[in-house]
This record gives C-alpha cells, structure tokens and sequence, in this order.
C-alpha cells in the first residue's frame, strides 16, 4: 500500500453487511440471524451501537404503531395518512408493507423490556395521537442494541464506512465495502453478499440558526452525516424524492419536541397577539396548492406555511400556549419528562432562560431544513416493492434492493416512505435483511469479488487529508489558515453557506429559484474540488473530513432534484420562487436521480406514483 | 449544553470515550482525563453523562443562547431501572423527575436464533420473524391485491 504501510488493513468476510447500527440496522441485523442461521452478519458503525444513531438520547413516543388488535387503524389508513401529509407523494406500496407488520416489532419492544404507557381504563399502550404511543423511552436504544448484539456474528463499533465497493466481475452488483477505524486508523475492507445501507440521513448541509457554540443542537443528530445517501449515489443507485427536505417547527433554540404537546397537552400556537394565525392564510394558501389545504390532518408543510406567513406579516414569534394545560400537575410532568426523555438540551435551554411553561408561554421557531426518510418527509434511494401486490415498474428484484443488484436499505436510507420514525425503520430493516436473507440463498455459488485494485486506490483516497495537513501544515506558522488545504469544518460552513443561500435555507425564508439552483451547483463543484484538498489533523478530523464527503455528494443530489422539479409542491418545506404552484399536472409524480461518477454527471427522471384506490 | 468534565472526579476511565456517539469525549494526554474535544458537535444527549460512574461530567448551557448559572443533573440506575432529573432553574427554582428505563433485566433479551428454525418455504412467504403471532390478530398478515394500486393521479388522493 506505499505511502501507508504502516497501517494496518483487517479483511472482514460476511454474508450480509449492515452499514449503520442505528434503528433501521439492529432491525436488520435481529432480522438477518433470525431467516439466517449459519450466515455470518456483521454489523457496522461509525459511533457505538449502544447509543448510535438519531434514537441514542432516547424517545418518548413511538410515532409509528397501527394498533391493529384493537382494531384503532389498519395499514391503509397510515397509507392515507402518509400521501396526504406529504402532499400526494408517497411510495404507498412500501408505506403499506411498514404499516402490516410494525405492530409485531413494537410488541417485541415491549416483550424486550421498553417500558410503554398503559391506558388505565383500556389497558391499551396509552396514545398521544392517532398514530402515537407513548414510551418512557430512555433506554430504547440500549434495548434495541442489546437484540442486535445477540443477533450479529460481529459488531464492528468506530468504524465509518466511506464507500462501497463494486463485483469485479458482475457489473451493478454490490460486493462489500469500505471504511477505517476511526481511533487506531487502521483500514477496513468489508466483503458481504448482500449489503444493507441503514445509516443515517443530513444534518448540518444547510446552515443551521445556531452557527457558534451551540451549533450542535440541530434538531436531527449532528453526526446524521448524509452517509444513507452518499454511500448509494456513490454506486450509480437511483435517488428518489431528495428535494423533499424537512422543516420542523419546535421550541426555540432547543428544538425540543411538539408532539406531545399538541396532541396529549392540548395545547396550541398563536401569534404574539394572542390570535389564532392559520386561518388567515388559508384563501392564499388554497391559490398555492389548492384543496390541499382542506385534508385532515393538515400536512406538516402547510402548518409550516401559515406560521412563516404570520412572523413575516410581523405578527411573530407563534407561541405555544403552556400556561392552561401545564396547571395539571400530571400534564406538567409530561411536559418535562418529554424533553428529558429526547431533548435535554431544551429542559436546560428553558431553565437557562428561566422558562417555566407553567407562567409563560414559550416561542416556536421553523428550523433549519434537513433530509431524512423516516420523519414527515421521504428522501432517500428508490427501492424495489413487496413482491406479493407491488406495480411491475416499482419490482425489479428483492423488496427494498435499490437499482443496484444485492443492495438494500432501510430506514432513513430508503426514499418514498414517509411516517416510519423509530419503529418503521426498525420495521424495514427486518424486512429488507429478509428479502437480503433470500437473495444471498438465490445467489447460489455465484459470488461477488472485490477487485484489490479498488479498495487499494480507496485506501490512498481515503488517507489522503492526513497527509495533505502534515504537508501543508509545514508551510505555515501556526493557525488554522492555510494555502494548500481547508478544515473539515471550512468545509462544512462553505457548504452550509451554499446550500442555505441558494437552494432554500433559512437565511432565504426557504425560497430559492432556478437561477440560485444552478449557482448553487456552481459553488458545490467548486467545494466538491477542494475536497481533494481537505486536511484532518487526526483520525478525528478524519472521520469529519468523511462527513463532508459524504454531506457534500448528498447536497448535490438535493439541490439537482430541487431544480428538476418545476413547482412548489412542499410551501413551508421550501418554495421555488419561479414556480410558486403546485402542479398535479405535471408533477404529480416522483423524481428520480442517477449519478454518474465516471462522467460527474446526474440524470434526472420522472417516476409514475401509484395509488391505493379504495 | 456541551459536556464538560471535572478535573478532581474523572479518573480517566474513557466510558465517556466509548460511548459517545459524536466522537467528541477524548482523553487530554497530559491530565489522562476526558474532555470534550468539539463542544459544537454536541448534541447535549447526556450519553456521557449517564455513563460516567464517577458523575465526573456535566453540562453548561451552550454560551450561544443559555444565560449560565442553571443545572440539568442525571443519574440513570440499571439496576433499579429507573434514570432520575433534578433541573435547576438560573433562578434557583428546582424541579425533581424519576422515569422507569426497562422492565426487564438487562441482557434477558432472546436471540432471534434461540427461536426453532423457521420452516424452509417461510424464507418465501412475506411473514416476518414471529409473525403472524406477535400481531396479535386474527387473519394473518394483511395484504393488498395489485389491482388495489393504480397509476396516476386521482383528484382528492
């Protein structure tokens, strides 16, 4: 390996490969050992699956559960549900096949020992809503580790996966991967039948309202890296839904949830006032997106709209009406243990700031965007149906494989499924490692090889920034500014900067325009180059020089969708200023992407949305 | 809040290190105790916090946007199953909360392989493990019919 000689490189052998031990991949990996007996399955993750992913603080509700045995919903109603908040667009052939069997994952949770809320007078698990329960859910991650845990073969803690590696014989077809440890440096060369990208999606690819200290209190994890999407688009796998980006409207500076708050506390938003708000807007929003705005419930984005509608008009901060709800001593309790529960950064925010919700009302903000496939939103890779009802055009393989033969993802991974949250994705991982299960078992003696040559020119690529800091760092004096490199977190501010500015953050009330996209493409190539140029200090810096990798790639895809979409389909998500309507006609429909890394091209194309019609 | 650890109670023991899922806790090489390498990185998920067996580590408000002088403190016992909160307002208000954690002991969990083999056509069938039985429902696992799906958009779907 030339320059890296010293460094050590393990080969690891398995049949199925899950990259992320987050949700989604201790879902695939329980469910892999369960359909596999003898396989060997081996578990990846940058951080430590005890307390990895976006669930490692905890939650406090389980967004995604049917209740089927008391027959509160069946999986077509979460169907409707799902496309009416994501205005019209959701892949339903997927959404439904979550919905049938997320009901038995939660049981098991609470067989494994997940404490769940009980209704006192049903002895149901007690809702927050229609699609909620609620949990004391400070160990569900703990709890769900320690299944997969007992699950995999091995579980391979701080280690990021930076690429994918390809069959050298079968073109298309997925052969392992590759990553290196993220404490003693040594490199990685996975190899595995099947593999399962179940990482998360992108926090911090738009510049968030908090840029100084306090920057890491985004609302989805900061170390969600983008790796769901970058580790796919790297491949040739097509893309689908990734200008659907998220805005969530939550406490100020904590962003702590609201969930619980509208729907168990009862409480609810006006403007600085004291004045209910949406109405105002609903004649103007009905001339953006027409009878969208009469569904119930109304979707996530047009809430989102009416509220920067009222701050801009002047009538802002909306407030969340505390004071009523929180004199019940019960409610109050809820209310704390709420946050304690998932967001402590905003019990100490409020405490900080002598915020007692009780005396005062406390203000809501609209956050900066983000991109998932598990909360109300859905990008992420276009994946193959459930081969029993699935359309033909959505089944070209295994359920959940990606347009890339023997790759599979679940989780905030796989695009087009909305509302899965923490117990949906669990769910799709299940069910993509059995589909995977199935695939390494139709695959017979034929198996993928990994070609030397790549992953020894991977290494040298993925090494790279450790030796451009220790050159480049000779040059100068002291300091962080540098001619001959940038810092990962350079970067990553550029990057923000770009993608805030120019296609659709908060600095621009998430308006943005043809002429900005293609600007905005402009800029990212350019940062996309001086990649080559990021210097890491240490294996620290390293795996955040991998985080911007991987953040960069993923924005691309965002802002390309974001301009081949001629319309506003999400008002309050983002709005194309040169397209401001929604347009069934020609847009009621999914967007496709295709990276071509040998050319450095992206192509784009429409996909048919099909519907169950009752 | 970044973390922040106190000189006098952490011994070095790098719980803190494993444990956090930014990769921020790190060993100072000249005091042999963490720190918090990228207090803007921190997510203030307290992961270190509750696995810190010296309660050597604590969180000040981020200087961006909390006025200091308030307290979130945690202590999350196993073997109790329970994680208890006492906030700490700036005015010195106090608010006390206990949660359970789990109902079960820990490490009880049953392997997905400890379960009888699933017959060979299951790996076939669109059943997941334990189902249909875990849905606790009657008529097996619900499924549509292809003719169910149609192409295209409807006016009110």
């Amino acid at each position: 390996m030339g320059l890296f000689s010293n460094r050590k490189t393990h080969f690891v052998d398995s049949d199925v490969l899950v990259i992320g031990g987050g949700m989604a991949g201790c879902g695939a990996t329980y469910e892999a050992r369960y359909w596999g007996r003898d396989l060997k399955i081996v578990c990846v993750e940058k951080a430590n699956i005890e307390r990895s992913g976006a669930v490692a603080q905890g939650l406090y509700a389980i967004n995604c559960y049917m209740g089927m045995q008391w027959d509160e919903n069946q999986p077509e109603d979460h169907v409707r549900y799902a496309r009416n908040d994501l205005m019209g667009l959701v892949r339903e052939d997927l959404g439904y096949d979550i919905a049938r069997h997320v009901d038995a994952t939660v049981h098991k949770f609470e067989e494994w020992g997940l404490p769940f809320m009980k209704d006192p007078k049903t002895g149901r698990y007690l809702r927050e809503g229609k699609w909620q329960i609620m949990i004391h859910g400070e160990s569900y991650k703990p709890i769900v580790a320690e299944a997969a845990r007992k699950a995999a073969s091995e579980v391979y803690n701080r280690i990021m996966v930076t690429h994918l590696l390809m069959d050298k014989k079968k073109k298309n077809r997925v052969a392992g991967a590759v990553g290196f440890n993220v404490r003693t440096g040594d490199f990685y060369v996975f190899r595995g039948k099947a593999v399962i990208v179940a990482a998360g999606g992108a926090s911090h690819i738009f510049k968030p309202r908090s840029t100084g200290e306090g920057m890491g209190r985004t609302w989805y994890a900061p170390w969600s890296s983008a790796s769901a999407y970058a580790l796919p688009i790297q491949v040739g796998a097509k893309m689908t839904q990734m200008e659907n980006r998220i805005v969530l409207t939550r406490f100020k500076d904590g962003y702590g949830p609201v969930g619980a708050y509208f729907l168990h506390l009862k409480t609810y938003t006006e403007n600085v006032n004291g004045n209910e708000y949406e109405s105002t807007w609903y004649d103007d929003t009905k001339k953006l997106v027409g009878d969208y705005i009469d569904r119930h419930p109304v979707p996530t984005c047009l809430r989102n709209h009416a509220i920067l509608k009222e701050v801009a008009a002047g009538r802002g901060p909306i407030r969340m009406v505390t004071k009523e709800a929180f004199k019940d001593p019960h409610l109050e309790q809820v209310g704390w243990e709420n946050f304690l529960g998932m967001t402590i950064g905003q019990a100490v925010v409020w405490a900080s700031q002598n915020i007692d919700p009780k005396h005062t009302n406390p203000e809501l903000t609209t956050s900066e965007p983000y991109v998932m496939g598990s909360h109300a939103t859905c990008s992420g890779a276009w994946a193959s149906g459930p081969e029993d009802y699935a359309p033909d055009e959505y089944q070209w393989g295994y359920n959940r494989m990606m347009t890339v033969d023997g790759l599979f993802g679940a989780g905030d991974t796989i695009g087009g499924t909305a509302h899965k949250f923490s117990s949906g994705s669990f769910t799709e991982g299940r069910i993509a490692a059995k589909a995977a299960v199935k695939y390494i078992q139709d695959m017979g003696s034929d198996e993928p090889e990994v070609s030397e040559k790549e992953y020894e020119s991977l290494a040298e690529t993925i090494f790279q920034p450790l030796e451009t800091y220790k050159v480049g760092r000779n040059e100068i004096v002291a300091g962080t500014v540098s001619p001959s490199y940038i810092l990962p977190l350079h970067g990553l501010q550029r990057l923000e900067k770009i993608m805030d500015e120019y296609v659709g953050g908060i600095s621009t009330n998430y308006m943005t325009n043809e002429w900005g996209l293609k600007r905005g493409l402009d800029h990212l190539q350019m940062l996309q180059e001086d990649l080559l140029h990021v210097g890491a200090e240490d294996m620290h810096q390293l795996q955040r020089a991998w985080e911007l990798n991987h953040r960069v790639l993923a924005s691309f895809s965002v802002a390309h969708h974001t301009l081949f979409r001629e319309e506003t389909r999400w008002p309050g998500y983002y709005y194309r200023g040169d397209h401001m309507k929604l347009n069934d006609k020609d847009w009621h429909c999914f967007t496709l992407s295709q990276y071509h890394a040998e050319t450095n091209e992206w192509a784009m194309e429409k996909a048919p949305v099909y519907h169950i019609i009752d | 809040m970044p973390t922040f650890v106190y000189m006098t109670s952490c011994d070095g023991c790098g719980h803190c290190v494993d444990i956090c899922p930014s990769d921020i806790m790190h060993i100072d090489k000249t005091y042999r105790r963490a720190y918090n390498i990228e207090p803007n990185f921190c997510w203030e998920c307290y992961s270190c916090v509750k696995a810190c067996p010296q309660n050597a580590i604590d969180v000040r408000g981020y200087a961006e946007f909390a006025p200091m002088g308030h307290k979130v403190r945690v202590r999350r016992e196993e073997d109790k199953g329970t994680i208890s909160w006492r906030i700490t307002f700036r005015d010195g208000r106090e608010k006390n909360f206990v949660s359970p954690i789990r109902t079960t002991e820990w490490g009880s969990i049953k392997g997905p392989a400890e379960y009888d083999v699933p017959e060979k056509d299951a790996l076939n069938s669109q059943e997941l493990a334990h189902e249909p039985d875990a849905l606790n429902i009657e008529g097996g696992l619900p499924a549509l019919t292809r003719k169910q799906l149609k192409k295209g958009f409807r006016k009110g779907l």
